[in-house]
C-alpha cells in the first residue's frame, strides 16, 4: 500500500483573481478578500484528485484537516486519514512547513500540494528533496518546475507515479518571485531551490530508436567533457543549477546549489561566493563561466545569480562562458532563446548571440541568447 | 498512373472524384498547393528517366521471374560455398512463419498490439542463450560483423581501453565491416596464428597483452573453419589483464561444440543465418550477442533486450524492454551506438529453427555435418597434389591447398562450374600465404554422392 | 465497449490464446524435425566424427532447447502471429516517420523464388547475372529519383547508411589531411536520432541544431556552428515535423564553404519523390530506406535496407564493391579509389533490395509522382481534420503546408482531462489502431505523429479519425476508461517494474527460472 500525502494551500491565487499578482503574506490575502477573491486551491485540488478516485483502493491518503485537504478529498469522495489541523480561522505558511515535515516523518511516498510559487518554496524548504512532491498549479505564480502542467495532469502524473508506471525521479527547480516587485512592474524570479518530482516520461514499448537516457545520465555525461576540457591553470566559475553539480561532485567538491563555486586545478577555491569574492577569486588567471539556464523561461543570468555581476562578465569575457543544459531544457523552451538580465543593459547586449551549449558528453547544440526585455 | 487514367492498384485515392472530394475538404484546388513551400530552383522540372509502371501484376511477375531465370542456384548445382553464409536445410515451418503477414508487416507497435512480437523475439533470445549458455542475448543486429563491432565497442566501454587485438584467422569481410564500426575510436591490432594448426599464436598474445587492451576477439571455429583448442588458455591470461574475452561462434555448431562462455569467453556473437534463413545472396544475415547476466554488461548493450514478466493477471505472461532508457555506465558514450531497423525477422525465424530442431536435433546435425566435412576432407586429400591446409579440427570448413598442383583455384573451379559445382572461395586474393587455397563447405545438404562427384570432377581435370 | 453501428469503429479483438512460451511446451522425447543420417559410406570412412572433437571443446550438456512435435511448433508460432498486428490488417497510419505503405504480396512471391533464396554471394558472377542486373537497375531509378550520382545498397538500414556517411565524411577529410581536425557533425533536433547517434560511432562531435519557434532549423545557429573543425552536415528534409525547410539550398551552401560534407537523410522521402531531389539541394551524400519508401516491409524490425547514393566525387569513397555492366555483362566493381571498406559482410540485404526494385518497376516514374502527391494529399487531409478535434494541435503550423507527415500535440488534451498521448495510444489499441509519439526527447509536448502514406483510402482515412474522436470524446466525458486501456488486449496490464530492476528482469527464460524458481515457470495446470 503506497502513501498519498496532501496539502492545500487554501488562499493559494486568491490574489490573482483580483489582479493582486500573488497571495503572500496576511496583508495581501486581507486586500483580496476585500477585493471579493473567493478560495479556489481547493476546487483545483479537486479536480486532480478525481483521477486518483479510482485508484483509491491501492494508496492511503494522509491530510490535514478541514480545507486543507480533507475537505476537498472528501468532496471527490475519498477518505483521508487526518493527521494534523491548520491555523484557525485563517491557515498561515507556517501550517504547509509543518504539514509537510509531517508528511515527511511519515515516509509518504508522494506528497501532493496545491498551491503556487509561495506554497513551493513553503514546501520545499521543509522537505528539500527528501520526498517526492508533485504541485498542483493552483497559485498565482507559477514559475516552479515542481507543478502539473494542470490539475488533471497533476492527478495523472501521481495515479502513474503510485501505479508503478513512472519509477523514476527528478530534481525540478523552485523559483519564486519577488510579489512586491512584481506589482510594481519589476520581474525578477530568482532560483530557490531544489525538489524530487516524478519524472513523467512514461515506459512506452513501441521504441524505433533507443530511448534517451535520465537527466541524471545526461549531466554526468556532460560533467565528463567539461572535466576533459578543463586545463589545470585555468580558473572555473561554476554557477547555481542542479545541471553544474554533477561536475563539481565528479571532482570531489562541494557543491553550493544555489550558489557560485570557484575551481582551479582541481580545487576548490570558493563556495557559494559573493560577487567581491569572485573579484578576488579571479585575479592572477584566465578565467571560465560555467552557466546553465534555471527556469523555464531559460534565464542563465539575472534569476538566482546576481553575484555574477556585469563586473564579473566583463574579466571572463563573452568568448569564456560555457553554457550547459540537458536537451530536455532546451527543447522545453520551444525554440524561445535563453535570456539573460543581469541589470546592465550594456552587458545583456554584450551577452546575446549564439552560443554552444554543453549537452552531453561529445555533444553540443548551437543555441541563441537573447536580452531580456 | 500508366496506361491512360487507370487507377494504380497501391493507391487508392487517385480517383478522380476521391481526389476532388479531399481537396475539397482542405480547401484548395490543386495538390500542387501543397507543395508551395518548395522552392521553384528546386523543383525538379522534367520527368524521371524511368520506365513506365508495368502496373499489371502478371506482367511484373513475368518480367522479374525471366530476370531472375538468369540466375542459377545453389539447388541447381553442388555449392561447396561457405565463407559467412551458408547452405543448410530450411524446414518449411520457418518458411510459413516467416511468410505470416501479421510478421512481415508488423514494425513497432506497443506490447499490448503486439504481444506475439515481443513473446517471438523473447523467445528467440531464450532459445540462443540455451545454445550458448549465456542469460542475456540481445534482438537481431543486423550482421554478424555488426554484432561483433558491437561487442567490442562493448568491450571498450566495459574496460575503458581502446585496443582490441583481433586474432587474424578473422573473415576478412567480416574484418573491413569491424574497422568501419570500431576505428577510429577503437584501435584494432591484428594477433597471428599457428601456419600448421590456425590457432592462435599465444605468444604473439602475450606479448601484446597490457593496459590498453580492452579485449582480444577470436572466432572459432575460425574463418578456415578450424577449431581453436586453447579457449581456456587463452581466456585466462585476458581475465588476468582485465580483459575481454570475445568469440565470433557459428552458432549451428553449437549442438555439440562447447558454447564460448564455457570456455571463459565473455561475450559471444556470430550470425543467424544458417538458423533456418536462406541464403538470399548474402543478404538475410543477423547477428547476435550473448553475454552474462551482469549489470556491467547488460547495460552495455546498445541493442533492445525484451523481457519476460507478469501482468495483473494471475498467470498471464507479459513482455517488454529490459532497462528502457539504458544508462551506460561509461557515461562517456552515452548514445552507445544507435539502435534502429536490424533483422527481427530473421531472429523469429532462426527461434522457429531451434524450436523445431530441440537438443537431439541440433545434434543429429552436428554430428551429420562434421561426418561430412570429415569424410570430404578426406577424400579431397587422397587426391594427388591437394591438400588440408591446416591440422585441426574441423565443423564445416576447412581449407583445400591445390597449390601444389600448378592450377590457380579460379581455373579448377572454372572447370567445376562447367561440371554443375560451385568450388570453394578463393583465398589469394585476401591471405598472401594462402596462394592456390580455397575455402570449402560442407553442410548437411551435401550428400556422399555430391563430395564423390566433387573428387572425380576434380582428379579429372587436375590429372 | 461495444461499438454502435453508424460508426466506422470495429468491434476488434485480436485472437487471444494466452499462449505458453515455448519451453513449457517440451515434452523429453518429442521431435520437431529429424535430420537425415549419413551414408553408411561416410560413416564407415570416418566413425561418428563426434569423437574426433578435442576433449575441452566438447559440450558438457545438450542445449535444453525445448523438445516439441512438429505441429506444436506450427501451432504455437501462428498463435503468436495472431498476436501481432501486422500492417497488412490496419490502418497502420500511427507510426510516423515509418513510411508504413502496401508490402505487395507479388513481391514476396518473388522474393520467395529459389533464384532469389538459394544464391551463394561467393558464386561466379555469371550464375548471378540476374541478380546483379536487379541490383544494377535499382541503382540507375534511384540515382534519377535523387539526382546523386552512384548507390552503394550495402548499408543494412536507414542508420547503417548514416554509419556509412559518416565513413566516408570521415574518409574524404581524411584524404585532404584534415579528418583530425574536421571532428563536428552538425544536425538538427528534427532529424531522425540516428544522424547523431551513428555519426557518433565514428567518434564525431555532435552539434544539434535546434528549431527556432516557427519549427525551422535555424540558419544562423548554422553560421554560428560552422567553422574549421566542421565535418559536415546531416540533415532531414522535410523534418520528422512534416514541413519542408525552403533555405535548405543555403544550408548545404554554407556547409560547402566551410569546408563541410552534406549528407541527405532522406528517410522522409515519401511526399517528394518525382517532385524535388538531393542533387538540386546540392548534397554531396543522400540515402533512401528501402523498407519503407520503397514498398519492403518492415518486418517486425528487419531486414531492412539503406541505398546511400553518392556525386561523382564522393562516389570514389562508396563501400565495395558496387554494380557495374561492361557492356554486356554485369560484375561486382571493386574499382573504388578511396572506398571506405564495408559497412555489411557481403552486398547488402538481397531480398528488400529485390522487393524495393519490384515496387519502383510497378510504379513506374508517373507512379512514383503519383504515390507523393498522393501521401501528401493523404497527410493535409488529416491535418485539416485532426486540428478540428478537440484537443488536438499541430504546433508550428503557422501557416506552412505539411509535406507527408505531422507532429501533432494533445497537450491541450492532456491539460483538460489527464489524459495523455500514453493513454490515447492504448486505448486506440482496443480498436485496431496503433498510435506513436515521437522520439526523445519530445520538443512537441504530449507529441504524436501520423503519416498517412498514399496506401490508405480516404475510407480507411475517417476510419481512423472516428478511432481518434470516440477516444477523445472518452477522455472528456469518462476519463478513466482511456487511462485503464487497453481493454480488449490480448494481454493485461503489464508489470514492468521487473524490467528495470536486475534482480528480477529476465532476458531469457533460463534467466527468469534462475531468478524466479522453477515454481514460479509453472503457471499452468
Amino acid at each position: 500500500m503506497k502513501t498519498l500525502g496532501l496539502i492545500v494551500n487554501p488562499v493559494a491565487g486568491m490574489g490573482g483573481t483580483v489582479g493582486l499578482k500573488g497571495t503572500d503574506g496576511p496583508e495581501i490575502l486581507e486586500r483580496a478578500e476585500q477585493l471579493g477573491a473567493v478560495p479556489q486551491a481547493h476546487k483545483r485540488a479537486a479536480r486532480a484528485l478525481a483521477a486518483l478516485l479510482p485508484h483509491s483502493d491501492n494508496f492511503e491518503l494522509l491530510t490535514f484537516s478541514g480545507v486543507m485537504g480533507e475537505k476537498p478529498a472528501a468532496e471527490c469522495g475519498l477518505k483521508p486519514q487526518v493527521i494534523g489541523s491548520g491555523s484557525s480561522p485563517r491557515t498561515i505558511p507556517e501550517d504547509t512547513i509543518r504539514a509537510a515535515g509531517q508528511m515527511a516523518d511519515r515516509g509518504v511516498d508522494l506528497l501532493l500540494f496545491a498551491g503556487g510559487d509561495g506554497t513551493a518554496r513553503d514546501v520545499c524548504g521543509a522537505i528539500g528533496t527528501s520526498v517526492t512532491v508533485l504541485g498542483i498549479p493552483a497559485g498565482v505564480k507559477i514559475h516552479s518546475a515542481v507543478f502539473a502542467s494542470s490539475p488533471p495532469a497533476a492527478g495523472q502524473v501521481a495515479a502513474s507515479f503510485l501505479g508503478g508506471e513512472i519509477v523514476r525521479v527528478k530534481e525540478a527547480e523552485v523559483m519564486d518571485i519577488d510579489e512586491e516587485g512584481y506589482r510594481r512592474g519589476i520581474l525578477s524570479a530568482r532560483l530557490y531551490g531544489y525538489m524530487t518530482i516524478p519524472d513523467g516520461r512514461r515506459l512506452l514499448q513501441g521504441l524505433k530508436a533507443a530511448s534517451a537516457p535520465d537527466e541524471r545520465a545526461v549531466q554526468m555525461a556532460i560533467a565528463t567533457g567539461l572535466i576533459e576540457s578543463m586545463a589545470d591553470d585555468r580558473c572555473y566559475i561554476v554557477g547555481p543549477g542542479s545541471t553544474c553539480r554533477p561536475l563539481m561532485e565528479m571532482l570531489g567538491l562541494e557543491d553550493s546549489l544555489l550558489g557560485v563555486d570557484m575551481v582551479r586545478g582541481g580545487r576548490q577555491i570558493g563556495k557559494d561566493m559573493s560577487e567581491r569574492e569572485i573579484l578576488e577569486g579571479m585575479a592572477n588567471a584566465e578565467c571560465s563561466l560555467i552557466l546553465t539556464p534555471v527556469g523555464g523561461q531559460g534565464f542563465l543570468l539575472g534569476r538566482g545569480n546576481q553575484q555574477i555581476s556585469p563586473e564579473v562578465i566583463r574579466r571572463v569575457g563573452k568568448e569564456n562562458i560555457i553554457v550547459v543544459a540537458t536537451p530536455e531544457k532546451l527543447t522545453s523552451l520551444r525554440g524561445r532563446p535563453l535570456l539573460v538580465d543581469t541589470g546592465d543593459i550594456e552587458t545583456d547586449s554584450y551577452l546575446c548571440g549564439y552560443y554552444r551549449v554543453v549537452t552531453g558528453y561529445r555533444e553540443a547544440a548551437v543555441y541563441r541568447v537573447s536580452c531580456y526585455a | 498512373m500508366a496506361r491512360g487514367d487507370r487507377v494504380h492498384p497501391y493507391i487508392p485515392n487517385s480517383v478522380p472524384e476521391v481526389k476532388a472530394n479531399m481537396l475539397a475538404e482542405i480547401g484548395i484546388d490543386d495538390i500542387d498547393t501543397l507543395y508551395e513551400d518548395i522552392p521553384a530552383e528546386l523543383r525538379l522540372k522534367e520527368e524521371l528517366n524511368i520506365p513506365d509502371g508495368i502496373t499489371s501484376e502478371m506482367e511484373l511477375a513475368r518480367h522479374l521471374e525471366n530476370l531472375l531465370s538468369q540466375n542459377t542456384t545453389c539447388r541447381d548445382n553442388i555449392s561447396f560455398l561457405g565463407a559467412g553464409c551458408y547452405q543448410h536445410y530450411v524446414p518449411a515451418i520457418c518458411g510459413e512463419i516467416a511468410g505470416r503477414s501479421e510478421f512481415l508487416t508488423a514494425y513497432a507497435g506497443e506490447p499490448y498490439e503486439d504481444h506475439g512480437r515481443f513473446q517471438a523475439l523473447f523467445e528467440y533470445q531464450s532459445l540462443m542463450g540455451e545454445l550458448l549458455e549465456t542469460d542475456v542475448v540481445n534482438v537481431p543486429t543486423f550482421d554478424w560483423g555488426q554484432a561483433a563491432s558491437t561487442s567490442i565497442r562493448m568491450a571498450g566501454r566495459i574496460t575503458d581501453r581502446e585496443v582490441i587485438l583481433i586474432a587474424d584467422t578473422i573473415s576478412p569481410d567480416r574484418l573491413q565491416v569491424i574497422r568501419t564500426y570500431c576505428e577510429p575510436v577503437m584501435k584494432i591490432e591484428l594477433v597471428g596464428h599457428s601456419s600448421s594448426t590456425a590457432g592462435l599464436d599465444m605468444e604473439d598474445l602475450s606479448k601484446r597483452l597490457d593496459d590498453s587492451v580492452a579485449g582480444l576477439y577470436l572466432e572459432n571455429p575460425s574463418y578456415f573453419g578450424t577449431l581453436e583448442e586453447n579457449g581456456r588458455a587463452i581466456a585466462d591470461p585476458l581475465h588476468a589483464n582485465g580483459s575481454v574475452f570475445v568469440v565470433g561462434v557459428d552458432p549451428l555448431s553449437l549442438g555439440v561444440l562447447a558454447p564460448p562462455s564455457q570456455y571463459g569467453a565473455d561475450i559471444a556473437c556470430g550470425d543467424i543465418q544458417g538458423l533456418g534463413n536462406h541464403m538470399y545472396f548474402g543478404g538475410a544475415l543477423g547477428g547476435f550477442i550473448g553475454t552474462r547476466d551482469e549489470e556491467k554488461y547488460v547495460m552495455e548493450y546498445p541493442s533492445r533486450l525484451f523481457g519476460i514478466g507478469k501482468t495483473e493477471r494471475a498467470g498471464e505472461w507479459g513482455f517488454g524492454d529490459v532497462t528502457y532508457g539504458r544508462t551506460s555506465f561509461a557515461v562517456r558514450e552515452k548514445g552507445k551506438e544507435f539502435v534502429g531497423t536490424a533483422a527481427a525477422l530473421h531472429g523469429i525465424t532462426a527461434g522457429v529453427y531451434l524450436s523445431l530442431l530441440g537438443p537431439e536435433g541440433m545434434r543429429e546435425l552436428n554430428q551429420n555435418i562434421i561426418q561430412k566435412s570429415q569424410y570430404a576432407m578426406k577424400r579431397i586429400s587422397e587426391l594427388e597434389g591437394v591438400g588440408i591446409r591446416f591440422k585441426a579440427f574441423h565443423f564445416k570448413e576447412f581449407v583445400v591447398d591445390f597449390s601444389a598442383t600448378g592450377r590457380s583455384v579460379e581455373e579448377i573451379n572454372r572447370a567445376l562450374l562447367a561440371d554443375g559445382i560451385f568450388g570453394g572461395s578463393d583465398l589469394e586474393a585476401d591471405f598472401a600465404d594462402l596462394k592456390g587455397c580455397a575455402l570449402y563447405a560442407v553442410t548437411e545438404v551435401i550428400t556422399r554422392e555430391d563430395v564423390d562427384r566433387l573428387v572425380d570432377r576434380l582428379a579429372a581435370y587436375l590429372s | 465497449m461495444e461499438i454502435q453501428r453508424g460508426s466506422r469503429l470495429r468491434n476488434f479483438h485480436q485472437a487471444k490464446w494466452d499462449e505458453e512460451v515455448i519451453f513449457e511446451l517440451s515434452t523429453p522425447g518429442e521431435r520437431g524435425i529429424h535430420v537425415p543420417e549419413v551414408e553408411t559410406e561416410i560413416s564407415d570412412a570416418v566413425g561418428d566424427g563426434l569423437s574426433r572433437i578435442p576433449t575441452a571443446m566438447r559440450r558438457k550438456t545438450p542445449p535444453a532447447l525445448p523438445e516439441v512435435g512438429q505441429m506444436r511448433v506450427l501451432k504455437h508460432f501462428l498463435r503468436l502471429s495472431q498476436q501481432t498486428l501486422g500492417a497488412d490488417f490496419n490502418v497502420d497510419i500511427g507510426q510516423g516517420t515509418c513510411t508504413i505503405k502496401y508490402n505487395p504480396k507479388i513481391n514476396e512471391r518473388i522474393a520467395g523464388a529459389p533464384q532469389a533464396m538459394d544464391i551463394h554471394p561467393h558464386q561466379d558472377e555469371s550464375t548471378v547475372q540476374g541478380a546483379l542486373q536487379v541490383m544494377y537497375e535499382l541503382d540507375l531509378f534511384l540515382r534519377e529519383i535523387s539526382g546523386m550520382d552512384r548507390f552503394s545498397l550495402q548499408p543494412s538500414s536507414g542508420s547503417d547508411a548514416i554509419l556509412t556517411m559518416a565513413a566516408i565524411m570521415h574518409k574524404y577529410h581524411e584524404v585532404r589531411g584534415e579528418a583530425a581536425t574536421r571532428d563536428e557533425l552538425i544536425t538538427t533536433i528534427f532529424s531522425h536520432p540516428s544522424d547523431a547517434a551513428a555519426a557518433a560511432v565514428k567518434g564525431y562531435k555532435i552539434i544539434t541544431l535546434y528549431a527556432d519557434e516557427q519549427g525551422m532549423p535555424d540558419l544562423e545557429a548554422l553560421k554560428a556552428a560552422l567553422s574549421q573543425r566542421t565535418a559536415g552536415l546531416f540533415i532531414t528534409n522535410p523534418e520528422d515535423i512534416g514541413i519542408f525547410n525552403p533555405r535548405i539550398p543555403e544550408f548545404t551552401r554554407m556547409v560547402h564553404e566551410a569546408g563541410g560534407i552534406c549528407g541527405y537523410d532522406q528517410a522522409n522521402v515519401n511526399g517528394i519523390m518525382g517532385i524535388t531531389r538531393a542533387r538540386e539541394a546540392a548534397f554531396d551524400l543522400c540515402f533512401f530506406n528501402l523498407h519503407k519508401s520503397f514498398g519492403a516491409p518492415h518486418g517486425c524490425g528487419g531486414p531492412g535496407a539503406g541505398a546511400l547514393g553518392a556525386t561523382e566525387e564522393m562516389a570514389d569513397y562508396l563501400p565495395v564493391p558496387l554494380v557495374g555492366l561492361d557492356g554486356e555483362r554485369y560484375y561486382f566493381d571493386y574499382e573504388v579509389p578511396h572506398s571506405i571498406g564495408k559497412v555489411r559482410s557481403f552486398w547488402g540485404a538481397f531480398s528488400v533490395i529485390l522487393k524495393a526494385y519490384a515496387w519502383i518497376l510497378s510504379m513506374g516514374a508517373e507512379g512514383l509522382k503519383e504515390a507523393a502527391r498522393i501521401a501528401v494529399l493523404n497527410n493535409n487531409y488529416l491535418l485539416k481534420k485532426i486540428t478540428e478535434i478537440y484537443g488536438a494541435t499541430s504546433p508550428y503550423t503557422g501557416g506552412k503546408r505539411r509535406i507527408e507527415q505531422v507532429r501533432y500535440s494533445w497537450q491541450k488534451l492532456y491539460e483538460e482531462t489527464g489524459v495523455d498521448t500514453h493513454d490515447v495510444t492504448l486505448r486506440l489499441a482496443d480498436f485496431g489502431f496503433h498510435l506513436w509519439q515521437s522520439h526523445h526527447p519530445f520538443v512537441v509536448p504530449q507529441p504524436f505523429t501520423i503519416e498517412p502514406t498514399e496506401s490508405y483510402s480516404k475510407d480507411e482515412l475517417d476510419e481512423y479519425l472516428d478511432g481518434l474522436r470516440h477516444v477523445v470524446q472518452e477522455a472528456r466525458t469518462e476519463p478513466e476508461t482511456v487511462k485503464r486501456a487497453p481493454h480488449n488486449s490480448v494481454v493485461h496490464k503489464i508489470d514492468e517494474s521487473s524490467f528495470d530492476d536486475p534482480e528480477k528482469w529476465a532476458v531469457t527464460w533460463r534467466a527468469f527460472i534462475k531468478k524466479h524458481g522453477e515454481a514460479a515457470a509453472k503457471i499452468r495446470g
